[in-house]
């Protein structure tokens, strides 16, 4: 068998597979982020809260109307979207022209407020959502034993985050949201609804949140700490990436995921900070991230 | 005359002191520490506390006419937030003794603390055998489980069945250690091997990785040396990646009711694993787990029941010394014996170690489960002497052989 590094190729190639898979959640998490700091200037730090709500209004759908996984791969983004977007309306919008500090301080409020509510009502231990009929089960891809539901994923997070890019980048709305951002009151008086656009730049990217946390669903626990877990790493993403960046956020989420699941066959210790470490050597050289633009 | 009377009221103040019953600032307080947060929340967290302060009404509140207090406060599984909160708690707040400490790391710190203020604390919720081996104290007590007991009891018991080849995943701080090391040794011991073991960083969400590396290892048993949410996602994401459908066995080193509860038995199904309590084992169990049922809407597992025994325990024995100083408590803990719906005939030894029996559990078929909360079927008892360290093998420098 030919060995890399001591490692025989084919288990490094399962390994740099569910690299990719992890990949998958920090991009598309990475990628709502991007998105509503790119165009709001705020720094969401609720988004972790919102990717376990997308999880837990999964699970109640399930649990409570039998509404099951396809149906809910819609509905999830659109109710969790729609919450985010009357707690913009009400609280977030008004804090726009404070220091983005106050942006900052309410999400993580919020993400804390909305943590401590699932965790005192279902506990830590989590509840469990099983995957759809059509995709349980694995393919033995010779290399490794891949279930199908982590090919879906990886699937279905290319398919969301091109999707998301081009909506920003080659449609109208997204020409009139990128133009907002860059000058709101000249927008205005060409008569757009900028805080409207605002409004629903925060649904998408909490819409986003929301659909990576129903499909992480049959992975992970569905837990309230679910969210915590992983959104320091996603902001390292972020970060790495370039801060506003849509398609350095995409790119550095799978990179990094990679970067993890290589860490984890060769010095496991370090698979938690090893997104930190690459995150201190790229602020260190490239201050903007790898995608950003020099301010 | 009026001199004479004054001195002899004062010698007969100070010859009926020793008497009267002593109890530190009027009040006896008990502290919960835990992790009521994290991954451990459900194992412990807030769920010890009702079981501390269910114990102090079950006793009526007051121990030598002196009212009980219990507090609790979160530790977050971080040694240094916790040492700053048990230091306050004596120093300031004038606690007499903390419980629970979930999490090996934490407990071992907050001992440190407690032998140095010479105060007492039982640990129910962290694992390792070093709280009763080289770092003991006088002062210090462990009560419901440690890493050797589920290494004889879920090591022991697997190898038996013909899982001689081992992998382990390790959560990687002093517990994971403890307990991959003690099953590792005690498979060694009836003929096992260990094939390898990868050390994973605590509240990992995703473990797919490391499970690649077990099935690749081919060890017909993976031990998953990790404990609360961990475990529950390793087990998770093994079913995922067809493991146990692969013919490998799981083995869950530390899982207790209150993960199997999470984790739903559908995927917790055939699961072996060792528990120093069950609810629905005799009428005292059952009726203690009923009432505790009813103020928290769960069953107790070891840590919930350990908790209520240790505060229990304690209050014992203040009464029996009739005061609530430190020496006098700690010597009555070693001599006491332990009979109490968690365990029957528990003695303690030199180390500080509680030494009850254990039980070997199977986790039930979704058919097999009658009600709610019957989750396990007790394969085995597994008796005291031999599921802890004897004291003088402990290393405990303060056994006297």
């Amino acid at each position: 068998m030919t060995m890399i590094f001591g490692i025989p190729i084919q288990a490094l190639l399962g390994q740099l597979l569910v690299g990719l898979i992890n990949g998958s959640f920090y991009a598309m998490l990475s990628l709502g982020l991007a998105i509503i700091f790119g165009l709001l200037r705020v720094i969401n730090f609720a988004h972790g809260a919102q990717y376990m709500l997308g999880a837990f209004v999964g699970y109640l759908l399930l649990a409570h109307f039998g509404i099951g996984y396809w149906p809910a791969l819609i509905l999830v983004p659109l109710i969790v979207g729609l919450a985010s977007m009357i707690v913009e309306r009400l609280a977030l919008s008004r804090l726009y022209d404070v220091d983005p500090l106050y942006g900052l301080l309410f999400t993580f409020g919020l993400a804390l407020v909305i943590e401590g509510a699932f965790r005192y009502f279902y506990g830590v231990s989590g509840q469990v959502y099983t995957p759809p009929s059509q995709l349980s089960g694995g393919t033995n891809l010779g290399f490794m034993f891949l279930p199908n539901y982590r090919g879906w994923v990886v699937v279905a997070s290319l398919i969301v985050c091109l999707g998301t890019w081009l909506l920003i980048e080659k449609t109208r709305l997204g020409a009139y949201l990128r133009a907002a951002t860059e000058n709101p009151i000249l927008v205005q008086a060409f008569g757009v609804n900028v805080p409207l656009l605002l409004t629903l730049t925060y649904g998408i990217g909490s819409a986003l949140a929301g659909l990576a946390g129903i499909m992480a669903a049959p992975v992970y626990q569905v837990s309230p700490l679910m969210g915590s877990n992983l959104i320091i790493v996603v902001f390292a993403v972020v970060v790495v990436g370039g801060m506003g960046s849509i398609l350095g956020a995409i790119v550095t989420g799978y990179m990094l995921g990679l970067a993890e699941g290589l860490t984890k066959v060769f010095y496991p210790e370090a698979s938690n900070i090893v997104i930190f470490v690459i995150m201190a050597i790229v602020l260190l050289v490239r201050p903007a991230g790898l995608f950003g633009r020099d301010a | 005359m009026k001199l004479l009377s004054l001195a002899s009221m004062a010698l007969m103040a100070a010859t009926a002191l020793p008497a009267m019953a002593q109890v530190s600032d009027e009040k006896v307080k008990i502290g919960i520490l835990n992790d009521q947060s994290g991954v451990y929340a459900d194992f412990g967290g807030k769920w010890s506390y009702e079981a501390a302060k269910m114990a102090v009404e079950d006793y009526g509140g007051k121990v030598l006419d002196k009212p009980i207090e219990v507090i609790t406060a979160d530790h977050q599984n971080k040694p240094d937030i916790a040492s700053n909160i048990a230091r306050q708690w004596y120093d300031t707040e004038e606690v007499d003794a903390i419980m629970e400490l979930t999490t090996s790391s934490v407990a071992l710190a907050v001992q440190g603390i407690s032998t140095e203020k010479k105060k007492i604390n039982i640990v129910t919720g962290a694992a390792t055998t070093e709280l009763t081996g080289a770092q003991c104290s006088p002062y210090g007590f462990h009560w419901a489980y440690d890493t050797h007991a589920l290494a004889v009891g879920t090591g022991g018991a697997l190898v038996e069945q013909g899982g001689d080849t081992w992998f382990f995943l390790t959560a990687d701080y002093a517990f994971g250690y403890s307990l991959e090391e003690q099953t590792g040794n005690f498979a060694k011991s009836k003929g096992g091997t260990v094939v390898g073991a990868v050390r994973h960083p605590l509240a990992t969400p995703d473990f797919s990785s490391f499970l690649l590396q077990a099935q690749a290892s081919g060890a017909k048993v993976i031990g998953l040396a990790n404990a609360g949410l961990d475990t529950a996602n390793a087990i998770k994401q093994a079913a995922e990646f067809g493991i146990v459908a692969g013919g490998q066995r799981l083995a869950a080193l530390l899982f207790t009711l209150a993960e199997v509860h999470g984790l739903g038995l559908d995927a917790a199904q055939g699961l072996t694993l060792t528990e120093g309590f069950y609810w629905d084992r005799d009428d005292q169990s059952r009726a203690f787990a009923r009432r505790y049922f009813e103020r928290t809407n769960r069953m107790p597992n070891m840590v919930h029941a350990g908790t209520y025994s240790a505060v229990t325990q304690y209050l014992k024995a203040i009464d029996k010394a009739g005061t609530d100083e430190t020496e006098a408590v700690a010597k009555e803990l070693h001599e006491m014996p332990v009979n109490d719906l968690f365990a029957a005939n528990g003695k303690v030894g030199q180390n500080g170690r509680m030494i009850h029996d254990m039980y070997l559990m199977q986790v039930k078929t979704p058919d097999e489960s009658k009600e709610p909360w019957d989750y396990y079927d007790v394969l085995a008892t597994i008796p005291g002497d031999e599921a802890y360290i004897k004291p003088s093998e402990s290393g405990c420098p303060l056994v006297t052989q």
